[in-house]
């Protein structure tokens, strides 16, 4: 095993953590080498291949309380805890729920957060050197799906030994491949969590990130994908992420948070800034240029569109026949990128092929965000059902 | 929007907490150890919580209160936010060894499907009513020619989620129209809140609550 850990920064500060805070954690980066390859969906073999995974918690001698993340679109390895000792350092995306006494308990759970296949975090994808040029594998890299990305993340769990997972837990494309992990491996994964997730894209969800590829496409910068580190897509990418950022929220946050509130400066041109939620989401996609990569978008979002568990088996009720799994299916009531409906329809498959099965449809006005952010119940949710799996798992 | 008043009003279930348990140890009774139970309407899992615990039963509850669902989650439980009616329609048949529907017929568009689908997928079905025709309620209609509220009927009439009333004499001719099988009774009197006594005799007349188990 090629196992690189990147250092966390020393700072001179002794650090100070919340006590809820699983406090400093490192990226961990596992190579597998050419004699273990991924096999994609679409044929090409994948090697050597990187995967960066971080852990929390202590696997128990039972080996029983481990629990992968899933992470969704955007979002990496670094679920919890800190990298650094700095006073703005930022938490994990799911510092929420993750730690010690959370709802995602870190004294009983063993938390295995890997970033996913494709993804521009650690884990080979479009922006990694393909081994037979040197050069970023760009659009040259292989069309990988959603059940793709699962293999890599079992491959991961083989090398460092977890042979069934007490639970997989995922929000939006996160929940995708939960779902996909109750169907590829039901002798390894007692419960299935997927969280403001569908069994396929709507047509509207496809529509809006049809519209994010074409702004990156469009963008002169793009050059059919071969744009270079210091001179990416900006604008195509930024918008991307612009119209994404809308489909997160609902009318009624966005309401609450702007209104129709103008900026102090006023608009200097006459199509220049003036509305607050205006400059929010140009913020929002500058951000997001900084730290994600376009040819990576284009690819994930294919992924999250293609994912379809009815045209892969026939009927969602044939595509759970196998799982073995307690299900726990949380939606949210403003979500209108993965509508309610969507989990319901998961929910009713599971129940007419006798599955055991919870759901609910949480209240909550931020729309698809909802699962990352405090004011709803998921975190009870999450910490009741994963001690009822732990209790029914053991004899 | 929020400055017109709400068109639903919440309904206050912890009004009629005391009158949903009242039944509980008849229920807890009709259950052997590891069976699978469906309990329609099951709130915040009280019940099931209690079967799972004593007699280490396999539990499924639904609910359509979605505060209730994420309390019956949160404490473990297998329950699932919906409509009664909708959950029974394409469940296999035979699913479960008992079905509750326990104080949730008056709230029922169809009762009659209800149970005939609680029938369908379930060998047993335990179900609870608040009785009409207690004395009590006899008498008050009768001499201050008011409506009940009391601990089985905790309700005003202009709050009341119940949108049927039924008695022990209506029950057991419908059960008896329909050909369900009723193979055991239990009545209970409230008395306050969180109060009952079991009645044996003229159930009509002295029972405030009622319980029958069906079977095909």
């Amino acid at each position: 095993m090629d196992n690189n850990v990147i250092p966390p920064p020393q700072e001179a500060l002794a650090p100070s953590y919340p006590p809820d805070s699983v406090g400093l954690v490192a990226t961990r980066l596992l190579t597998l080498g050419p004699e273990r390859p991924l096999r994609l969906e679409c044929g090409v073999e994948l090697a050597p291949i990187t995967v960066a995974y971080e852990t929390y918690g202590e696997l128990n001698t039972a080996r029983d309380n481990a629990v992968l993340i899933c992470h969704a679109l955007s979002g990496s390895a670094h679920a919890a805890g800190y990298h650094g000792t700095g006073a703005h350092e930022k938490p994990g995306w799911w510092e929420l729920m993750i730690g010690p006494g959370k709802a995602i308990d870190t004294t009983r759970w063993f938390v295995i957060s890997s970033n996913f296949l494709g993804s521009c975090y650690g884990t080979t994808g479009p922006t990694s050197a393909d081994p037979a040029t040197g050069r970023p594998w760009g659009v040259r890299f292989p069309v990988f799906t959603i059940r793709d990305m699962v293999e890599l993340q079992r491959l991961l769990l083989d090398e460092i030994g977890i042979a069934r997972l007490l639970a997989v837990v995922g929000g939006s494309m996160g929940g995708m491949q939960a779902l996909q992990w109750g169907i590829s491996h039901p002798g390894r994964v007692a419960g299935v969590i997927p969280i403001a997730a569908a069994a396929g894209m709507s047509a509207q969800g496809i529509a809006f990130n049809e519209v994010g590829r074409r702004a990156i496409i469009g963008d002169p910068l793009w050059c059919g994908g071969d744009y270079t580190e210091g001179d990416p897509p900006a604008h195509g990418l930024s918008l991307a992420r612009m119209i994404g950022h809308i489909t997160y929220l609902s009318e009624e946050a966005m309401h609450r948070k702007f209104g129709r509130r103008r900026l102090a400066e006023g608009a200097g041109a006459a199509f220049g800034r003036e509305f607050e939620v205006e400059d929010y989401l140009r913020a929002q996609g500058d951000k997001f240029v900084r730290r994600f990569d376009a040819n990576t978008y284009l690819y994930l979002t294919r992924a999250m569109d293609s994912f379809d568990l009815v045209a892969d088996h026939g009927s969602l009720q044939n595509a759970f026949a196998a799982c073995t799994a307690s299900f726990l299916v949380v939606s949210f009531r403003s979500d209108w990128l993965f509508p309610p409906l969507l989990s319901q329809a998961i929910v009713q498959a599971l129940k007419r092929s006798g599955h055991d099965v919870a759901y609910a449809n949480l209240e909550s006005d931020q729309g698809h965000d909802s699962f990352l952010l405090p004011g709803n119940r998921l975190g009870d949710l999450l910490s009741g059902f994963l001690s009822r799996l732990h209790t029914r798992s053991r004899p | 929007m929020s400055d017109h008043p709400a068109v639903v009003r919440p309904v206050d279930w912890g009004l009629t907490h005391g009158r949903d348990r009242a039944l509980d140890d008849q229920i807890m009774a009709l259950v052997r150890a590891g069976e699978r139970v469906l309990d329609l309407g099951c709130g915040r899992g009280d019940l099931l919580l209690r079967l799972r615990m004593e007699k280490g039963i396999r539990e499924r509850g639904i609910e359509r209160d979605g505060g209730a669902v994420a309390e019956a989650i949160a404490r473990g439980l297998a329950v699932v936010e919906g409509e009664l009616g909708e959950w029974v329609g394409d469940l296999p048949a035979d699913s479960y060894d008992l079905v509750v529907l326990n104080q949730v017929l008056p709230l029922m568009e169809d009762p009659v499907a209800v149970i005939e689908g609680a029938l369908r997928v379930g060998r047993r079905v335990a179900v609870s009513y608040p009785n009409f025709a207690h004395w009590r309620i006899r008498m008050t209609l009768a001499l201050a020619g008011r409506l009940p509220v009391n601990p089985a009927l905790p309700y005003q009439w202009y709050d009341t989620p119940n949108i049927r009333l039924v008695t022990v004499a209506d029950f057991r001719r419908l059960c008896s129209e329909r050909g369900w099988k009723v193979t055991r009774e239990a009545f209970v009197s409230q008395h306050g809140a969180d109060r009952a006594e079991p009645v044996r005799t003229f159930p009509n007349l002295r029972a405030s609550l009622a319980l029958a188990v069906l079977e095909k």
